[in-house]
């Protein structure tokens, strides 16, 4: 029963927001709505395809520094690391997941900001602000799956690898890495989901230009910021559009999931059926 | 399903008792919500504890959000007043305003800044974003970075309404949602430029002169600063006993000299 509410109330979660935005999406024109780039309420113009770069934008970023950093702590740690070096990192890896995004946002602002706008230029809030704040944030999913992937690679793998002469480099990247790929993608795709939900951090550290940025030091706005800073005073069509905005970023985030679960399902299969 | 443990089972019931409780066990009517414009935020909240401390019976609570949220909160319901840092619009019907103090609006920079004021027109440049170097209005050859608020800021409002005239600020200009946030970018960055309410200011920040009269509280006083404007309380309707209580001290003269003392203009 307590699975039932769960469901339940995901379920009036998504019927309300759909039904708020898509018949605004519709009166509107899909079409306008999601390509145009002109987003003032006041004169009634909604385009929020600034807002849609913006989030793909700062999500890949935020993907490069999650997988490369993310993959290699999690091959560190489940092919080179002492087992007492894994009880150690591995705690403190999840402690970062426990930290509130508005503190990483915060620490963003205080210290990242000023460093990137004195070294780099720009104003400081930054699609590259952005992206390593939440690259940061998104670094204890990627490597907790991608350890559960990595770890659930049959030994035999290994085993027969080295026992054929390969070095344990060549056997990580060559044997294990390929075997447990389908659960890596997942881990990333995971990620990205957690990286274009994220509003807080984002929020404070990208300077909520209403542009296309040209750079990474340029300032950018993103999907769930758009709905944050103005929900507050939103009235009539302008509210409805902020749930229309709601309703991509859904569907983003739906489709995100969908393709990890599969991918995921795929690879399960796959290693049973070998 | 498994059957829950008496210990839990009495917990949830108290918990849920408690959360019901709380709602309506309290008496409402000696609440005051005062919502909206995170210009008279801070104001609001020194002339609240001021308020309680003469009158303890009463509970002032006061919150951000922007004056368009704090309007939309008196007008269903959720707040009794709502501050609001500029004039009510002819759509915004059936409320009553009152004014109680008024308010400069600073064009403030980074204090390095050389430049000693400019006048509405470069202003007007700048954040319609014409005008991309300050060496265009006679500083140094450094980009400009305009930096605005939310669009249901009454701040906004009212400089785009004194300052902006027909022009719109630029889409790409730099947005926060706070006057205390716009404080904190100018005051790291160099390059940037920003409006916030002139009794926020401080030291740490350099406010221009606007039209060649110096943005101070003594020249909007005077009535030759341009930027000025009104910091309304706004009801739905008849106020309530202590919604009007609290009104009557933010007029009175005591109140007025706080308000003064902290960097504002009295209302007459």
């Amino acid at each position: 029963m307590v699975a039932l509410t769960a469901i339940a109330g995901l379920a009036l979660i998504t019927a309300f927001i759909f039904k708020e935005g898509l018949p605004f999406m519709m009166k509107v024109g899909a079409k306008d709505f999601l390509l145009s780039d002109e987003w003032r309420p006041k004169e009634a113009k909604f385009g929020i395809f600034p807002m849609i770069v913006g989030s793909l934008v700062v999500t890949a970023g935020a993907m490069v520094i999650g997988v490369v950093f993310g993959l290699g702590v999690a091959i560190l740690l489940t092919q080179f690391c002492s087992p007492r070096l894994v009880s150690v990192l591995k705690p403190c890896i999840e402690l970062l997941a426990g930290i509130p995004s508005v503190v990483y946002g915060f620490v963003g602002v205080v210290v990242l900001v000023p460093l990137i706008r004195e070294h780099l230029g720009g104003p400081g809030l930054s699609v590259l602000a952005a992206a390593i704040v939440l690259g940061i944030m998104v670094l204890p999913t990627v490597i907790s799956i991608s350890v559960d992937a990595l770890q659930a690679v049959p030994r035999p793998y290994y085993e027969g690898s080295i026992a054929l002469g390969a070095t344990e480099w060549q056997t990580t990247h060559m044997v294990t890495l390929r075997a447990a790929r389908s659960g890596i993608v997942a881990a990333i795709i995971l990620g990205m989901g957690r990286a274009i939900g994220e509003t807080m951090a984002v929020m404070m550290v990208a300077g909520n230009a209403i542009a296309l940025p040209r750079s990474p030091l340029d300032s950018v706005r993103t999907l769930t910021s758009t709905i944050a800073l103005e929900m507050g005073y939103a009235a009539g069509d302008h509210r409805r559009a902020l749930f229309a905005t709601g309703v991509t970023l859904f569907v983003v985030i739906m489709i995100l999931n969908s393709a990890a679960l599969a991918l995921s399902r795929r690879g399960a299969r796959g290693a049973r059926s070998r | 399903m498994r059957k829950l443990s008496p210990f839990v089972t009495s917990l949830l019931g108290m918990a849920l008792a408690w959360f019901g409780g709380a709602g309506c066990g309290r008496s409402q009517e000696n609440a005051v919500n005062v919502i909206g414009s995170t210009s008279i935020l801070p104001f609001a909240e020194m002339l609240a504890e001021e308020f309680h401390r003469q009158n303890p019976g009463i509970r002032v609570k006061v919150q951000g959000g922007g004056s368009t949220h704090g309007l939309q909160a008196v007008t269903n319901g959720t707040a009794q007043v709502g501050m609001c840092s500029r004039s009510l619009t002819p759509e915004e019907t059936g409320l009553t305003a009152v004014t109680i103090a008024r308010d400069g609006i600073a064009i403030v920079v980074h204090p390095t800044n050389p430049l000693a004021g400019l006048t509405r027109g470069q202003i007007r440049g700048i954040f319609s974003g014409r005008l991309t170097n300050w060496k265009d209005v006679g500083g140094k050859d450094q980009a400009v970075r305009p930096i605005t608020r939310e669009e249901g800021s009454g701040t906004r409002e009212a400089f785009t309404h004194l300052v902006m005239g027909k022009e719109r600020i630029a889409a790409n200009a730099i947005t926060q949602e706070s006057n205390g946030a716009v404080k904190e970018l100018v005051k790291t960055d160099p390059g940037a430029i920003g409006f916030m309410s002139l009794g926020l200011v401080g030291t740490e920040l350099k406010a221009l002169a606007v039209d060649d009269v110096a943005a101070s509280t003594a020249e909007v006083l005077s009535g030759k600063y341009p930027l000025v404007r009104p910091f309304l309380f706004v009801m739905k309707g008849k106020p309530g006993e202590p919604a009007q209580r609290l009104i009557d001290y933010v007029l009175s003269p005591a109140a007025q000299q706080l308000l003064e003392k902290e960097g504002l203009v009295r209302a007459q």
